[in-house]
């Protein structure tokens, strides 16, 4: 299936975040915005949520650091008990080390694992690049076309008349 | 930029000085009931077996002075870290910081106090502190003769001592005045030279503070226990002073914001200290790990003896402090301020901070009891007393440095950045 989109071509920042406010608040909706580097409040005007990944770190955490505790204190409480340094099987002093490691460890994978499935991160992914000057010095604006329900003639004015300095087309094959 | 003038009313010093006033009642109080013999069970019994025992009940002068220490080498600190967190924020080129700058600068103005302070108290107390300045352990022919802290004799001995005393407050009032008079002449005529002066200042400060930081560490704590050592001791006193100053530094802004003062910090300035804070509870927390670790896993009697008094030594007596001491440094802030919404929310941080200072105080405590008072060690009248009445001093120098310039550093190149400052 294929997607129409119009794009923006903004090279202002200012008047890019300006453009996204007036955009959203006439009710028309940004499929997503492109640009060379991160702009600072950008988030915000998209209408963009926090990140949940910070919960998933958490837990992964968690999961670390039980997963660690639980391993030494089995392998060498119960399974394999050995003296080492005339500790108690049980030492929890020298587990810690190992557990902040694991903690660290399983926290960060989970992240990045998370983040790739989130975001459909994939080696076979195919990327369409809306309009290459975005990885230069433009921005893109990118809105969906709706057949039938865009009225292109307005969209075109709206950008326009909010700082782009070209409205293009983009047919995408899905 | 506008100018902010922060305005402390006699209402808010009559405070201070109520606090002072309540402390030396306290203290008094302390005082009488210990020298009436009222307080302590064990002068009763003390007193006749003393010699016999080799323990003789601590008095209320060495309780005193001790405590006239901890509470000098804590809030010492704390104002020794308004000049280094500075001078970090110059180095570091950090622009976030420049609307709250001022803080730390007038922090740093109760040092002069705290240098005479720190010289009386060790000239009229350093027998009751510090075991090292008895002459006698140095006569190979006395009977107490101490050939362990005879060999330290090249390092620790009272003049030299004192000459480095004189020396760090030297350096760290220098450097601190030096700094001060940048940023104040900087309000007045603008330019980025005094920005510029104030980076090499800031770097050759650094260069001073990591030297003396570590080596006071040992002076003023680490050699009331004199036979013991540790690597990590400089580390552990500066994360514990780090930390702490940066409570206090937090704990102001948010008094002042909430006080209707600071217009320009935002929820992102607040963010950023409450990193600072979270971040360095879990530094402290690494230091002191990897001190107790090693000590620990060798378990060579001299040196897991400073440990064992602090556990099941003493009568047990400091083994509450040292769960306290990990779980209010560590645990609380750990878990409170884990999640980027509390370090935005002023009441999570106001709470964690004053946790933190509270927790840091009884730090010192467990570094400086132990090896001093031992089981005559407690906290009560003389205690609360001595730390209302630093605290009043401490408040009442930090507020009239406060008030002594603008709070907004108007010309400070970097302030334009630190308003639209955002994370």
């Amino acid at each position: 299936m294929n997607k129409k989109f119009v794009l923006g071509i903004y090279d202002d920042e200012d008047v890019l975040l300006t453009a996204i406010e007036n955009i959203r608040a006439a009710g028309t909706k940004i499929y997503d915005v492109f640009s060379p580097y991160p702009v600072h409040g950008i988030d915000d005007v998209l209408g963009i949520k926090r990140s949940r990944l910070p919960i998933v770190a958490f837990f992964g955490g968690l999961f670390g650091m039980s997963f660690a505790l639980w391993m030494q204190i089995w392998m060498l409480g119960f399974d394999w008990p050995m003296i080492i340094g005339g500790k108690p099987h049980i030492a929890i002093p020298s587990f810690i080390p190992v557990t902040f490691e694991l903690t660290v460890l399983c926290s960060a994978f989970s992240m990045v694992i998370t983040f790739f499935i989130v975001s459909r991160l994939k080696p076979s992914l195919k990327v369409n690049v809306f309009d290459k000057r975005s990885t230069d010095d433009k921005f893109v604006m990118a809105i969906e076309v709706k057949d039938g329900v865009t009225n292109m003639d307005a969209l075109n004015d709206l950008l326009r008349s909010n700082g782009a300095i070209e409205v293009n087309e983009k047919e995408v094959v899905k | 930029m506008t100018e902010e003038r922060l305005i402390i009313s006699r209402k808010t010093n009559n405070k201070f000085f109520l606090m002072i006033a309540v402390g030396v009642v306290l203290l008094i109080a302390g005082i009488i009931f210990m020298a009436a013999g009222g307080g302590a069970e064990h002068h009763a019994e003390g007193h006749g077996e003393a010699a016999a025992a080799g323990h003789e009940a601590a008095s209320w002068t060495k309780r005193l002075f001790v405590n006239l220490w901890l509470n000098n080498v804590y809030f010492t600190g704390i104002a020794l870290i308004g000049t280094f967190f500075v001078a970090v924020q110059y180095v570091a080129y950090a622009g976030w910081s420049a609307l709250v700058k001022r803080i730390p600068e007038a922090m740093a103005s109760y040092l002069p106090i705290g240098g005479i302070v720190m010289l009386l108290v060790f000239l009229f107390g350093g027998h009751d502190i510090f075991h090292w300045t008895h002459e006698y352990l140095y006569d190979v022919n006395d009977p107490r003769y101490d050939p362990i802290i005879a060999g330290k004799s090249g390092y620790l001995n009272t003049v030299f001592f004192l000459i480095r005393m004189v020396v760090y407050f030297g350096l760290w009032i220098l450097f601190t005045k030096w700094l001060r008079n940048q940023s104040l002449s900087e309000d007045l005529n603008g330019g980025t030279s005094y920005y510029h002066k104030s980076i090499r200042i800031s770097a050759m400060f650094l260069v001073v503070f990591g030297i003396t930081s570590s080596t006071s560490a040992w002076d003023w704590v680490l050699s009331i226990d004199t036979h013991w050592f540790s690597t990590m001791f400089g580390w552990y006193v500066f994360a514990s002073w780090w930390v702490s100053g940066l409570a206090a530094i937090t704990l102001t802004v948010i008094i002042l914001k909430q006080n209707g003062y600071l217009k320009m910090v935002n929820a992102n300035h607040i963010h950023d200290l409450g990193k600072f804070v979270f971040a360095f509870s879990i530094f402290w927390t690494y230091i002191w790990f990897s001190q107790f670790l090693l000590y620990w896993y060798a378990n060579i009697p001299e040196e897991s003896i400073y440990f064992i008094d602090r556990l099941g030594g003493n009568e047990g007596h400091f083994a509450w402090i040292f769960f306290f001491n990990l779980v209010i440094n560590f645990v609380f802030p750990f878990l409170v301020l884990m999640t980027r919404d509390a370090k935005r929310q002023m009441i999570m941080l106001k709470i964690v901070t004053i946790a933190i200072l509270i927790g840091h105080w009884f730090d010192f405590y467990l570094m400086m009891m132990p090896g001093t008072l031992r089981t005559d060690a407690g906290i009560g009248f003389i205690e609360i007393g001595t730390t209302l009445v630093f605290l009043g001093v401490f408040l009442l120098t930090f507020t009239k440095g406060l008030a002594k310039a603008s709070l907004v550093p108007v010309n400070h190149p970097f302030l334009e950045e630190s308003v639209h400052h955002h994370v």
